[in-house]
């Protein structure tokens, strides 16, 4: 009677943290809400009817099989689908109360205030300190102590100062795939966005490096407000106070980590966190 | 009987099999892929040996022709009894059918099919009338090469081969016999430096007298275009002018007393046929006794005529001296053109990857720049005359330089439409190249820049083009080694055979884009075959090839250096 009620789980439950548990959507003030959120390529439809609010300084995990949309849906959040051709997309997503996708929004200020990092490294065929410096050069920012300050701050609050303080001007892409990865959050950190949005940043990388980079989110979470896309359910379990299952465009389930992988609603829901899936 | 047949079927059967087994074993080689490596292997041996093979051919034939060449002295001692010297060096050797020997008046024995003859550069041409005479060898008897055999390079009449008899001052002699040699090397040294001061005196001081007389000249036909005399002005130009004149009869004055010193030198020789001839030493460039050199002599002479050769300005219509003029020429109009075509092939192909919406339109584009590239020279070069020489140029010469009409300024070939010219012919080259290197710059880091805030012009000049640079490189060195050897157009566009000054010198505006050049691949061709002495002129034709493919390599060798340099900079991400 008892292994019914609980599924049988394909990850170790106690990886959800105990602070974490029975947090409650509700209550957590709304950094980003999307409304009737519709995404077509061409004529395919990618996100259909997505209804969602991302709280404030929490770090969010979507998951779902592969082309679910997960993707799509975090690329939504700083208008990096508006590089595609053939794109379409209907609805609202609201930063802080504004509609980012308003005519008046300035792109490139809103990706100023909406990181990303990206699922394979991309550290710029630079230094290490110009990786990092880019985003506040790119701003106009060039005094040289600022910069010097801010490198040394976001290498340090990506973990990474330590690694490569004797070795700042040195080529960014002689580091390992762990410390490229390291690097391209620092450089995201250092224009100190709102909100950090992170495309399975994990995935192209080694147990070890992986395990770094989930600290750090950890550490982040206070003060950005994290979205992370992923396939490992484990990681996900890990890191994130509330999980958005994903399936064919489709918001299925949208809670508490807690509740999605200990007491989920929906069947499909269950299904794959269960491995049933498929 | 009974065992014959049954033995020729057994060894039919043998043959069979041994037919099966070679071919089971050709088959077998024929997998093992072993004949395509040989195919492979054979291209690539015979492209190595024909870029070899024309290398070494080329330098031998030019390079040989510095080294200081033995002079001979012999007998030519003709069948009908007549017997005349001839002093000269050994240039050619070939066997010819004595019908064509007959053909030519020269009496043969009926029994001789075929006769060796010698080209002999006998030189003296002011004498002699020819500098180079066939002798048939079994004629020429009692060859020598006497040390005191003096070979003297001129100014004009190209060489002169004979023996010093005397050295004269003011038409007195002050040296004979063996003292004489010595006397001339100092006095050929006195008369070196002293042509040296003219040259620079007529060439550079009253070229540059005279290039500013006609600034001036322009000047006051510019006051008096406009119609409002300024009488200050005028003044100020009469002022200049008159400034400019004193200085000319100054440098005139120095003329004079120089072109006196110089005369007072002569040497008196005997050529051959026993003919006493008076050199005047102020014609001399180099006397030597090449019989009597010693290698360290011969190749101190070698060194110095190669630098002659790469240093000097041409004498005697391009057959002798140098080409500097068409080295420099050749390397300021490929500099020019890359300086045209790299940001105009770069930002076209920036426009064509980056920003136009790719469909039908942007691949009709690509397909036509494409076709560009195939397009013939000469076609180029007949656009270049109509469109910059005569329409373009002809709007600046009647918009910007109105004063110098009817001569033309811009509305003449020119540098800087040779330049254009050729920009135009490589442009596809470098948009190709470019547009390559566009696309292989991962959709990652550009996503990467965007991602922090950058605009898509931001990311393109912070990121996508400097990763992109090494792909531009490559197309400009495409583009350069298409430029520099191609001849056709520039004959259209700005190439002259002789160019009586450099399109850079030290009267501002220093740079004279309008100015026509010389360029090392019309130089051979010029020289090799609208020479008055093709004879003389074969030898450069082959240096100054050499010397082309070189120039060629060094400007390839240094745009591939930079190249590598970034490519080390900008590697791609590798993955």
């Amino acid at each position: 009677m008892n292994q019914n009620s609980t599924p049988t789980h394909a990850i170790d439950l106690s990886a959800i943290k105990r602070d974490r548990r029975h947090r409650d959507l509700a209550s957590e003030d709304v950094c980003l809400e999307v409304k009737n959120l519709d995404l077509y390529y061409g004529n395919k439809q990618a996100l259909k009817r997505i209804n969602m609010t991302i709280p404030r300084q929490r770090v969010s995990a979507f998951i779902g099989p592969s082309g679910c949309g997960k993707s799509t849906l975090l690329r939504c959040f700083n208008r990096m689908n508006d590089l595609v051709d053939g794109v379409r997309i209907d609805g609202t997503i609201e930063l802080d109360g504004v509609n980012i996708y308003d005519r008046q929004v300035n792109v490139s200020s809103l990706r100023r205030r909406v990181g990303m990092v990206f699922q394979k490294p991309n550290p710029f065929p630079k230094s290490i300190y110009e990786n990092v410096a880019y985003g506040l050069r790119i701003q106009g920012i060039n005094s040289r102590r600022t910069l010097d300050e801010v490198v040394k701050k976001a290498l340090k609050c990506a973990a990474l100062w330590d690694e490569v303080k004797d070795r700042l001007h040195d080529n960014a892409l002689g580091l390992s795939g762990g410390q490229q990865q390291r690097l391209v959050i620092a450089r995201a950190i250092a224009i100190e966005p709102e909100v950090l949005l992170l495309d399975e940043p994990a995935s192209a990388l080694d147990p070890i490096s992986t395990l770094k980079i989930e600290e750090l989110i950890y550490e982040l979470k206070d003060r950005y407000t994290i979205v992370i896309v992923t396939h490992n359910m484990q990681q996900a379990a890990r890191v994130s106070d509330y999980t958005a299952f994903m399936y064919m465009g489709e918001l299925v389930e949208y809670a508490d980590t807690d509740t999605i992988f200990t007491n989920p609603r929906r069947k499909q829901t269950e299904d794959y966190i269960t491995g049933r899936y498929g | 009987m009974q065992t014959e047949p049954m033995n020729s079927v057994e060894a039919a059967a043998e043959a069979t099999r041994r037919q099966v087994r070679i071919a089971s074993r050709l088959s077998a080689w024929a997998a093992s892929g072993s004949p395509w490596v040989w195919l492979n292997a054979a291209a690539i041996a015979t492209s190595l040996i024909a870029v070899v093979g024309l290398l070494v051919f080329i330098a031998a034939h030019g390079l040989g022709h510095f080294w200081p060449k033995a002079i001979m002295e012999a007998i030519y001692a003709q069948p009908d009894g007549t017997r005349s010297q001839i002093i000269g060096e050994f240039q050619g050797h070939e066997v010819v059918p004595a019908e064509r020997l007959r053909g030519t008046g020269i009496m043969l024995p009926p029994e001789v099919t075929t006769a060796a003859r010698s080209l002999i550069k006998v030189g003296n041409r002011d004498a002699l009338g020819f500098d180079f005479r066939w002798v048939l060898d079994d004629w020429l008897v009692d060859t020598r090469y006497p040390e005191d055999l003096v070979a003297i390079e001129r100014r004009e009449w190209g060489n002169f081969f004979g023996y010093l008899r005397s050295v004269e001052e003011n038409g007195t002699t002050i040296a004979t016999g063996p003292a004489a040699w010595e006397v001339l090397q100092a006095r050929v040294q006195r008369a070196q430096a002293l042509a040296a001061q003219i040259r620079r005196i007529e060439k550079d001081e009253i070229g540059s007298i005279n290039y500013r007389m006609e600034r001036l000249r322009l000047a006051e036909r510019r006051i008096e275009l406009q119609g409002t005399p300024d009488v200050t002005e005028q003044a100020d130009i009469a002022a200049e002018r008159a400034a400019l004149n004193s200085e000319y009869q100054n440098l005139q004055g120095r003329l004079t007393a120089l072109h006196e010193a110089i005369a007072r030198d002569s040497l008196t020789a005997e050529i051959m046929g026993n003919r006493s001839v008076a050199v005047p030493l102020s014609s001399v460039v180099r006397a030597y006794q090449p019989n009597a050199m010693s290698l360290f002599d011969k190749v101190g002479f070698y060194v110095s005529k190669i630098w002659e050769f790469v240093s000097a300005e041409p004498r005697e219509a391009n057959t002798e001296g140098g080409i500097f003029p068409a080295i420099f020429g050749t390397v300021m109009m490929v500099m020019l053109m890359s300086v045209f075509v790299t940001p105009f092939g770069v930002v076209a192909a920036v426009y064509l990857r980056e920003y136009a919406r790719q469909g039908p339109l942007t691949r009709l584009i690509r397909i036509a720049v494409n076709n560009l590239a195939g397009v013939p020279s000469i076609v180029y070069g007949v656009f270049g005359l109509g469109f910059f020489v005569y329409f373009l140029g002809g709007s600046i010469d009647r918009l910007f330089f109105t004063e110098a009409l009817p001569t033309p300024t811009f509305g003449t070939s020119g540098i800087l439409w040779a330049s254009l010219t050729l920009a135009i012919l490589t442009v596809p080259v470098v948009i190709v190249a470019t547009e390559e290197g566009l696309a292989r710059v991962p959709r990652a880091v550009r996503e990467g820049s965007l991602a922090l805030g950058a605009t898509k012009a931001e990311t393109l000049w912070r990121t996508v083009l400097p990763m992109a640079s090494p792909a531009m490189m490559t197309g400009l060195i495409l583009a350069v080694a298409r430029a520099a050897g191609e001849v056709a157009p520039l004959m259209l566009v700005g190439v002259v055979k002789l160019a009586p000054s450099l399109p850079l010198d030290g009267d501002a505006p220093f740079l004279h884009l309008d100015r026509k050049f010389m360029h090392l691949g019309f130089h051979i061709y010029d020289v090799g075959f609208q020479s008055p002495n093709v004879e003389a002129a074969r030898p450069l034709v082959y240096a100054t090839a050499l010397l082309l493919v070189v120039i060629i390599i060094l400007l390839n060798l240094s745009a591939i250096a930079i190249r590598n340099r970034l490519r080390e900079k900008y590697r791609a991400l590798d993955h």
